[in-house]
């Protein structure tokens, strides 16, 4: 295929999808309509490439695969992409969310449909570079490039606040990826090089290392986001539609977590279990405060943000853990958060097609109205409390454990989020499916249709099968995260036997 | 001596440039004011043909006029750029200029005999030189600034620009003057090796001046006062041709007098680029958030980018000058992309000006506004597009010279500027429509397509650039 590799087809065919439909120039119906299905198809054929790709990973293998090579920009640059068992699973992840952003748009835009579907495959292609890119810069491009077209959907596409929630979404981002610019081009000319496979091999000076952690954190801890700047989170999801919350909820934030994964932690071993401590606080407190606030939140989307930030509190916290467990655990937590966030503000966008609020005193007893709505919202309800037998359990479970044998206390203090999240969100499953159906303007609200069965239940499906069945993802993961554990794990052996 | 031959092979754009104006003035008085169709279509083909002449022409390193003038890989960079700014111009401000009734033939005559004023000054190798190309350029740019001369905005302009050109000109003089009498010598060459003994106070008197006269032609602060109102006041093409072409010459100058004459004190005038870079940065990023007029604004937005190539040449490497090159290039693009778009700003017959009548333009005119919000989202360095890469060679280059709170700051700026560029795109797609705009002639459409292609493909392969900026670097080291 010209040369390139699969995973550059898997990462640019979304941009093609997106040329084609800029061919489009009339706005009939028959047009839309076309517009739609070929962004439908487009995403479709992506993920069956993902599955493809799937077939020939390698999960025994801990290095990088399908890698791919070709001279690019001057300088030292270099077009350079390849997997390995941390990267992939987000991989597919993204290929496989796609179609539902899509199917979940298909109704609900009904402006500018071009130009929202075009944003879309962009954004498509720069996500899945983002976890196949394996040059420095490259990397930079696909992770801060995707602001572009989220801002423009959070812009155009948005609710009311949408401006404010566009601008602090792209400036918060923007500032804290900055600081990790000037943290890559020192890091290229302490190694002369930027890429990322020679870079996990450079040891790079303790102080030095310092500096640059600190720097990537920054944008990842914006990125994720951590506590206390996730300010921008809860009003960039209540203002995007419906599949741009959950390409936010599902992707956009684990690039956070891939880059602690991929590059705080391997890179800078020594200032990793430095920062380590300030990392288990941040994430404590993500966990148990904003849990405290998504308890009073009348808004259902601002409910799933800030559980949303609590979610991500135990992947940090799993992942400064530096133990297969704990790292494990985020990996899987994340993919998991992706699933289950993603569907539940897939959830969200049913109600609000129908009724157009958010609110959550506006519903109430759906289920007498909607039963098939009701079976899915309360799967993915239990899911994001982290009931043993769905997805959610697994990662929770894994990096809390991973986190004990790490530091007891903020262990401890994290299984407050446990049942905090129980709190919440079972008390918002009551509020909007329980009850007597008293509000007239519900009494003729209808079920899921055919479009969003088709949407809801394979993610459904899912939440359950990795719930009793979490082998799927941890075998893929297994390898690149014990030979991470092993050279970060060493350096900390080595800090404990100064100490003593 | 050198045959002439050489000398002629050395400096055959310059003498295709001159011997080419000198005709056109001859001809447009012979034939009268309405050939000014005819006389512009003879200049573009005239900077055409000096840049094929230069991308065909002698290569490799020759110095001729006594060692006055440099041909050299960087020369022939930068030139390609200010040519191709010029170029540009004159496509631009065809039909501008028809529609004022200011369409005279000594107009692209004007821009011919800046732009090799321009050429002069990216190849001087001495300070008188420097000082003749300088001059040049200038007297054709503060004609070309009140060329509207029954429009009292544009006389102003132009008058301001010659009174403080005038003032900076002769501080360069003087630090020229102070410089030789210290030194001995005029040529680049002879002060670096005088200085190489230890830097005497007078050198240094004599920098600072050279410097102050310097960043006034690259709108620089603190020397950048000018240019707000020079931009507003000029004619639309003719900020375009401000914007452009002379700053790729005032860079090129600045670049070469600093990397070959003062190499030895390096140290001193590292410091006042340094500061001109942050002062030119941060009032570049806070001053243009108040705009209202888009032209005010893109002077506030050349004086910031400025700032970020100075950051590259602060390193005083050859990465460094690598990243200068790269940046001009970049931001030459960039700019007239801007500038066709703003041309094409014409409600009913009338030029429009203010910000605001941008508002909609994503549903009254798409492309117009998607070629606009991807220069603006490259001007503020978002990546994958071609601004982006300009920063990012720019500030390699400062950190690999250790210069990390210059990049932090330069960073943390860029970040403010990214504020008021994000908001021209809030207004063309989140505001709700304002009256839509004349459909512009086929030129501006093209330059407006053509800049925004560039900017946005650019990531695909941007060896060639880069690779031609280095190799044009080198020649400075």
């Amino acid at each position: 295929m010209f040369g390139f590799g699969i995973l550059s087809a898997l990462t640019f065919l979304p941009l093609l999808g997106a040329a084609i439909i800029l061919m489009f120039r009339n706005d009939d119906e028959a047009s839309l309509r076309n517009i739609r299905h070929i962004a439908l198809w487009t995403t479709v054929a992506v993920f069956l490439l993902s599955l493809v790709a799937w077939g020939r990973f390698d999960a025994a293998n801990a290095g990088f695969q399908m890698v791919e090579q070709k001279a690019w920009a001057g300088g030292g640059l270099v077009y350079k992409l390849g997997v390995d068992g941390m990267s992939f699973p987000f991989v597919v992840l993204t290929a496989f969310l796609m179609p539902f952003c899509i199917l979940a748009s298909w109704e609900s835009i009904t402006f500018r449909v071009k130009e929202y579907m075009i944003a879309f495959l962009v954004l498509e292609t720069l996500m899945i570079g983002v976890f196949c890119a394996l040059d420095l810069v490259l990397f930079y491009l696909f992770f801060e490039g995707g602001l572009i077209p989220m801002f423009l959907i959070i812009g155009v596409w948005g609710g009311k606040r949408r401006i404010y929630a566009s601008f602090k979404f792209f400036l918060y981002t923007l500032i804290g990826s900055l600081l990790m610019l000037v943290a890559i081009m020192a890091m290229a000319t302490f190694a002369k090089t930027t890429d990322i496979t020679v870079l996990l091999q450079t040891k790079f000076p303790a102080d030095m290392q310092k500096w640059l952690w600190l720097a990537f954190f920054a944008s990842f801890a914006v990125k994720m986001p951590m506590w206390p700047v996730h300010t921008w989170l809860p009003d960039a999801h209540v203002e995007a539609p419906t599949a741009g919350s959950v390409i936010l909820a599902g992707i956009l934030l684990k690039m956070g977590g891939y880059g602690f994964i991929r590059f705080s932690l391997p890179m800078f071993p020594d200032a990793s279990h430095y920062f380590a401590p300030l990392v288990f606080a941040m994430s404590v407190i993500a966990i148990v405060y904003t849990s405290l606030v998504a308890l009073v939140q009348e808004d259902m989307k601002k409910l799933i943000a800030y559980s949303s930030v609590a979610h991500m509190g135990f992947v940090t916290m799993g992942l400064f853990a530096m133990n297969q467990q704990g790292v494990q655990g985020a990996i899987f937590q994340m993919v998991s958060h992706g699933l289950v966030s993603g569907a539940l503000f897939l959830c969200v966008g049913v109600i609000y097609d129908r009724m157009h609020t958010r609110d959550i005193a506006a519903y109430g007893g759906l289920v007498h109205r909607m039963p098939r709505y009701a079976v899915a919202f309360m799967v993915l309800t239990m899911a994001n409390v982290g009931l043993p037998g769905t997805s959610g359990f697994v990662g929770e479970f894994l990096t809390l454990i991973g986190t004990f044998a790490a530091n007891t206390k903020v262990a401890a203090l994290a299984t407050l989020g446990v049942i905090l999240s129980a709190a919440y969100a079972l008390y918002l499953y009551r509020r909007i499916i329980f009850g007597v159906l008293e509000k007239p303007a519900l009494a003729n609200i209808q079920d899921l249709s055919a479009r969003e069965i088709l949407i809801l239940a394979p993610l459904v499906v899912l939440v359950i099968y990795y719930g009793v069945q979490p082998g799927a993802i941890m075998n893929a993961s297994a390898a690149a995260v014990a030979e991470l554990v092993k050279t970060t794990g060493a350096v900390a052996v080595k800090a404990a036997a100064l100490a003593h | 001596m050198l045959p002439l031959s050489t000398t002629i092979a050395h400096a055959l754009p310059e003498t295709i440039l001159a011997v080419g104006a000198l005709g056109l003035i001859l001809f447009g008085a012979l034939r009268g004011s309405r050939t000014a169709d005819v006389v512009a279509e003879i200049a573009i083909g005239v900077l055409a043909l000096a840049i094929v002449v230069i991308l065909v022409g002698a290569k490799g390193r020759g110095e001729v006029f006594d060692g006055a003038f440099v041909n050299d890989s960087f020369a022939r960079f930068m030139k390609l750029l200010a040519l191709g700014g010029s170029l540009v111009t004159l496509i631009l401000s065809r039909d501008f200029l028809k529609r004022e009734g200011i369409d005279q033939y000594e107009f692209p005559i004007l821009v011919l005999l800046s732009t090799l004023g321009m050429m002069m000054l990216t190849s001087a190798n001495s300070l008188i030189a420097l000082y003749l190309g300088l001059e040049l350029m200038s007297l054709a740019l503060y004609v070309v600034a009140a060329f509207h001369r029954d429009n009292v905005r544009a006389s102003e302009a132009g008058l301001k620009y010659f009174v403080l050109g005038a003032l900076s000109s002769g501080m360069l003089l003087y630090g020229a003057s102070l410089i030789y009498g210290f030194a001995g010598t005029v040529s680049f060459a002879g002060i670096a090796k005088a200085l190489a003994s230890g830097p005497s106070v007078g050198v240094l008197f004599g920098l600072v001046f050279l410097m102050a006269g310097l960043a006034f032609k690259m709108s620089t602060v603190p020397f950048h006062m000018w240019t707000p109102d020079v931009y507003e006041g000029a004619p639309t093409p003719v900020t375009a041709f401000f914007a452009s072409a002379p700053k790729m010459a005032a860079v090129a100058i600045t670049a070469r007098t600093l990397a070959v004459a003062f190499p030895p004190i390096q140290s001193q005038w590292q410091q006042i680029v340094v500061f001109i870079a942050i002062a030119s940065m941060a009032l570049g990023s806070f001053a243009a958030i108040g705009q209202t007029n888009i032209k005010r604004l893109m002077a506030y937005s050349s004086i910031g980018h400025m700032g970020f190539a100075m950051v590259g040449l602060a390193a005083g490497t050859q990465a460094g000058v690598r990243g200068v090159a790269i940046y001009m290039a970049i931001y030459l693009v960039m700019t007239l992309g801007v500038f066709a778009v703003i041309l094409s700003m014409r409600i009913a017959g009338h030029n429009v000006e203010k910000i605001s009548d941008l508002a909609g333009l994503s549903r009254t005119n798409g492309w117009l506004a998607f070629f606009m919000a991807m220069l603006m989202f490259s001007l503020a360095g978002i990546p994958p597009l071609a601004g982006f890469f300009a920063k990012y060679y720019a500030f390699l280059a400062a950190v690999e010279a250790g210069l990390f709170p210059l990049a932090v700051i330069g960073v943390v700026l860029s970040a403010v500027a990214a504020f008021y560029y994000l908001r021209i795109v809030k207004i063309m797609y989140f505001d709700d429509p304002a009256p839509a705009f004349d459909t512009a002639p086929f030129a501006v459409r093209a330059v407006a397509a053509v800049a925004s292609f560039l900017i946005l493909a650019f990531w695909i392969y941007p060896a060639p650039v880069v690779e031609a900026a280095n190799a044009a670097a080198a020649a400075l080291f």
